[in-house]
């Protein structure tokens, strides 16, 4: 005969589980009616495969809050931080919990673009501006563009339109390109494509996350291209850089990349094979401007080392939003008020001046940077020339926004 | 398609294949003697990766740097062997799934809590960081060629062991027929301990070797895993041989379909036409591979229960 | 808690249906708490309950462990997506159109990987739900590697709106009863008994004349159409589907999910779910390094409760099966 306690005490247990997780999540909602600030979600990469890009993100946001004293345009401001592991399934819900639990107002975070794809389609329903510190896909830019979507780092694809540019004004004849197989990657090199005039002599799309490029490398051997253009975000780019130099490539190809892999973050785990390598970008940590001077500095002061583009970008995007409420008057629940504040980006950016075209995306100007060191012997970039000036984004057109 | 071209992939899908076998020999030989589905091998890997990361980083040494990650992840095993696998023998073989998945999670994030999010540099000693010219033409990393070396001599030192050592028939008999091997009175727990130190070993010196190679991160464990299952499936459980054999199967199919497929698809396809297909087709290689051995051979190539 | 033998103690058999009183109670209770949002999250629980059931069918009564099931929900899933894409609104013909190129993916792959057993069928689940996973990244027209975005649900007609989160809530729950109730069926049928033979001891069951690959193709299928279903519904439930759904750590997540809640045991799938699901959640909260506390956790319950939670909350005395 079963023990009449012992069976009872199950379906008991059963209940009690229930009730305790009914409880914990009532007191995870009651959580959010405090008061009611700014209420700002970052669904951030805090674990995952940008989990690196995600950290630099998380130091830039953590930074600028405590530069504005916790404070947007002057008001009240709460930054609710969330993690995505880089997976857009859990994004979707992050950002959901965002809108339906938290009512947030304004919204950044995630590092890749699919993500960014991911969780628009539920933040422009709900009407909140999604200011992106990274993603610029050319869906957002053109066709599906929308008025609660900002760009505000810079358009995929422009970053390679800088090195295809550059490629081009070298003289260089023919590229291979490689980029992973995903539809970033598609964009990425349909941008070198577009500004490069030389001829393409491969064009490589390498599985995600891949480790070893040694089959890449030894056609790019066989087929002797003048560059090498490469989108390799992460850890692939860093295979890539070592890998490339260890095998003898560099005496006779040069090198182009794009800020992903050629930033401090990437001179981190890669070091000295990365000297002499190209990329462009909007950003550089030598620009002169004098918000980027104080930018660089607190960054270095809070965290002993030199920001990444992701740190850079993060940080202009809590500056953009507290120009904008404080444009408001803090009155952020007038929807259209708030977006032609954020569209007239009155704020001292990092990058310096700039403005946005009719698809929410900057005009802006690109730098040719280089690997090299520095008076201390420090391995960095260094900003050479600009590349392309007031440079518009190729997707404007096909978006119907004014 | 020039012969140097050829002869360069030949050696990477060799190299490739012998960093498998040095994974899949360590998974086979504990799964086929103790009966021990270890899915926490990858992150014994990732230990060894960075542990020889960071020794190379203070002291400079790449060997010593090696040979910390090997001993160092060795008492590592000693340890986990000790506290869980031990308990783990004998189970059901989804029981140790799950638990060697536990052990994963934990590992991953105890990485991210030593070391943080961001990879770790490891380079190749200052020697051995430019390429050889092998052939007139043919210029190919000399730290590509050492692994290939060291992985030679790992595979060799394995045959003799197993093969021409007492120790060695101790493991093929518990391979073959473990209540037998038991009842001849083999110490069988001592057997054990040492089999899953070595297989440890040899994954952390897999680890260490790669590292400079790609980059020391998170996850990379994970990543290595599946390709190493799939070598293990192929050659037949319980076999060192079988793991090798596998292991050049595996590093040269998936050369080829890196290297050569999308050659040949580009001179009759479109660009556009290749650009989707070739990635697929390299993904897909190796799997076909295996659902096609196993198709024949649903025990694998060399099972060592026959 | 029940046994595959249906042996129930009378005082738990009530315990199932009072929470499907609470689940079906939750919408409307929910937002006098204010935890709208946890509607649609109690939802994705009962989804992936749904998709833990299918895989413990296979895996309890079977004696299969698929570490390929999540492919079968992005089968699903995908197919709703392509139908949805070509104009077809209706749910009635959408679910059971997932359900079917589910059934038949199951079917084309059941065929191959029924041949192996133990490790190398695991294996083999797995490199073909790889297969699955690359040929999705290879979509471009639906997103490829960065999915899809799909807005309107299918519409369930007899007056009711599937873009109300309650409605859909009560009609995901319904089908996971629907689910559990057919499971719960097949399991006491000589269907059922049959395959628990096969489980135990398949060369006997051969000798005694019993059709075992067709036996476990059928239960293979069924288990692929049911998960077609739930990957269905969640496509409906995210508005979005990539292939990450359908990468081999989310099919080692649901295994996990049913050796958590319990092999073989009727509640194991849907308890396992539910457990991992809020699991997670509340972790995430607490600390970014949430994966440390579940791997203690799945260690623990590997020497703790092997049979799972269910298998804990079950009554102790020995009932044979499991």
């Amino acid at each position: 005969m079963p023990d009449p306690a012992n069976a009872f005490f199950p379906s008991v247990a059963r209940l009690g589980l229930t009730a305790v997780l009914v409880g914990t999540l009532g007191s995870l909602a009651t959580g959010a009616r405090a008061a009611d600030p700014i209420r700002v979600g970052v669904a951030l990469d805090i674990s995952g495969p940008f989990a690196a890009g995600g950290a630099e993100t998380r130091d830039a946001i953590n930074l600028a809050v405590r530069l504005l004293d916790g404070k947007l345009g002057g008001y009240p401001a709460e930054f609710l931080q969330a993690d995505t592991a880089g997976s857009p399934d859990q994004a979707r819900q992050a950002v959901d919990r965002f809108i339906q639990q938290n009512k947030i107002s304004l919204f950044t975070g995630p590092t890749p673009s699919n993500v960014a794809l991911a969780v628009g389609p539920a933040l422009f329903a709900a009407k909140v501006p999604y200011i992106s510190n990274n993603p610029g896909p050319s869906q957002y830019a053109g066709p599906q563009c929308n008025p609660y979507f900002f760009g505000s780092a810079y358009q995929n694809d422009t970053w390679d339109e800088a090195a295809g540019q550059h490629a081009t004004n070298q003289g260089y004849k023919t590229a291979f390109i490689i980029a992973p197989n995903y539809p970033a990657g598609r964009d990425h090199l349909t941008g070198f494509k577009r500004t490069f005039k030389g001829s393409i002599a491969s064009e490589v799309y390498s599985k995600v996350g891949q480790l070893d490029y040694a089959a890449e490398l030894a056609q790019v051997r066989a087929l002797k291209p003048s560059t090498v253009y490469f989108f390799l975000p992460g850890a692939m780019g860093i295979n890539f850089i070592k890998q490339f130099v260890a095998s003898g490539l560099s005496k006779d190809t040069v090198l182009v990349t794009g800020p992903a892999s050629a930033d401090e973050d990437t001179i981190a785990a890669v070091g000295e094979p990365m000297l002499g390598l190209f990329s462009g970008s909007q950003w550089s940590h030598d620009l002169s401007n004098p918000a980027n001077q104080r930018f660089v500095a607190e960054f270095r002061k809070a965290y002993n080392r030199l920001p990444t583009f992701y740190a850079a970008q993060a940080y202009d995007t809590v500056m953009a939003m507290d120009a904008a409420v404080r444009e408001v008057k803090g009155n952020v629940a007038d929807r259209p008020a708030l977006l032609k504040a954020l569209k007239s980006a009155n704020f001292a950016s990092v990058r310096g001046a700039f403005k946005y075209d009719n698809n929410n995306f900057p005009i802006q100007d690109y730098y040719l940077r280089v690997v090299g060191k520095d008076a201390q012997g420090r391995i960095t970039n260094k900003t050479v020339s600009t590349v392309l000036k007031a440079h518009r984004d190729a997707y404007h057109d096909q978006c119907r926004m004014k | 398609m020039t012969a140097i071209l050829f002869f360069e992939q030949m050696l990477n899908g060799l190299g490739y294949g012998l960093m498998l076998f040095l994974l899949a020999a360590g998974l086979t030989l504990v799964f086929g003697i103790m009966d021990m589905m270890n899915l926490a091998h990858g992150s014994l890997f990732m230990a060894g990766a960075y542990l020889a990361a960071q020794v190379q980083g203070r002291s400079g040494s790449f060997v010593l740097a090696v040979a910390a990650a090997v001993v160092g992840v060795a008492l590592l095993a000693l340890l986990l062997e000790a506290l869980l696998v031990r308990r783990l023998y004998g189970r059901d073989h989804l029981a140790q799934v799950l638990a060697t998945f536990g052990v994963i999670l934990v590992a991953d994030d105890a990485v991210k809590l030593v070391w943080g999010a961001a990879p770790m540099m490891a380079s190749p000693p200052a020697a051995l960081s430019g390429p050889v010219e092998l052939l007139p033409g043919l210029l190919y990393p000399s730290y590509r060629l050492v692994i290939l070396v060291a992985g030679v001599l790992v595979a060799l030192g394995l045959y003799l062991l197993v093969n021409h050592t007492r120790v060695g028939m101790l493991v093929r008999a518990g391979a073959s027929n473990r209540p037998m091997a038991e009842f001849m009175g083999v110490r069988v727990d001592r057997v054990f301990s040492g089999l899953f130190v070595l297989g440890a070993a040899l994954a952390a010196l897999a680890g260490a070797l790669l590292g400079p190679l790609t980059a020391v991160q998170i996850g990379m464990g994970e990543e290595i895993l599946i390709p190493s299952l799939v070598v293990l499936v192929i050659g037949g459980i319980g076999s060192v041989r079988g793991a090798f054999v596998a292991a050049m199967l595996v590093g040269m199919v998936d050369t080829i379909g890196r290297a050569f497929v999308p050659m040949a698809l580009r001179s009759f396809l479109s660009p556009t036409v290749v650009s989707d297909l070739a990635p697929l087709v390299a993904g897909l290689a190796t799997y076909a591979l295996m659902a096609g051995v196993l198709a024949f051979k649903p025990a694998g190539l060399f099972p060592a229960r026959g | 808690m029940t046994s595959v033998t249906g042996h129930t103690s009378a005082r738990l058999r009530w315990a199932p249906w009072a929470v499907f009183a609470l689940l079906a109670a939750f919408p409307l209770v929910a937002p006098l708490l204010g935890l709208d949002f946890y509607v649609g999250f109690v939802r994705r629980g009962m989804v992936f309950a749904m998709a833990a059931a299918s895989l413990n069918f296979i895996l309890g009564f079977g004696g299969l462990a698929a570490l390929g099931h999540a492919g079968f929900l992005g089968v699903g899933a995908y197919a709703l997506v392509a139908l949805a894409d070509a104009g077809v609104r209706s749910a009635w013909l959408l679910w059971p159109a997932a359900m079917l190129a589910a059934a038949i993916a199951s079917a084309i792959i059941g065929l191959v990987v029924l041949r192996t057993r133990g490790v190398y069928f695991i294996m083999s689940t797995l490199a073909f739900a790889q297969m699955l996973y690359s040929v999705a990244v290879s979509l471009r027209a639906y997103g490829g590697d960065d999915g899809y975005n799909l807005f309107e649900r299918p519409a369930f007609g007899l007056g009711l709106d599937s873009a109300h989160e309650p409605t859909f809530y009560w009609v995901v729950l319904g089908l996971l009863a629907l689910v559990m109730a057919l499971f719960d069926r097949a399991g006491r049928s000589r269907f059922g008994h049959a395959l628990a033979g096969i489980r135990d001891n398949e060369t006997r069951m051969r000798a005694l004349g019993y059709p075992v690959q067709r036996l476990l193709l059928v239960a293979f299928v069924v288990a692929g159409a049911v998960a077609g279903l739930a990957g269905a519904l969640l496509v409906s439930h995210n508005a979005f589907i990539s292939p990450a759904t359908m990468h081999w750590t989310q099919s080692a997540t649901l295994l996990v999910m049913v050796v958590l809640g319990g092999i073989g045991l009727r509640w194991g799938g849907p308890l396992g779910a539910a457990v991992w699901i809020a699991l997670e959640e509340v972790l995430k909260h607490f600390t970014e390094y949430w994966h440390l506390p579940l791997g203690l956790l799945l260690i623990a319950i590997v020497f703790v409760a092997p049979r799972g939670l269910a298998g804990l909350l079950a009554t102790p005395r020995g009932t044979g099966a499991t």
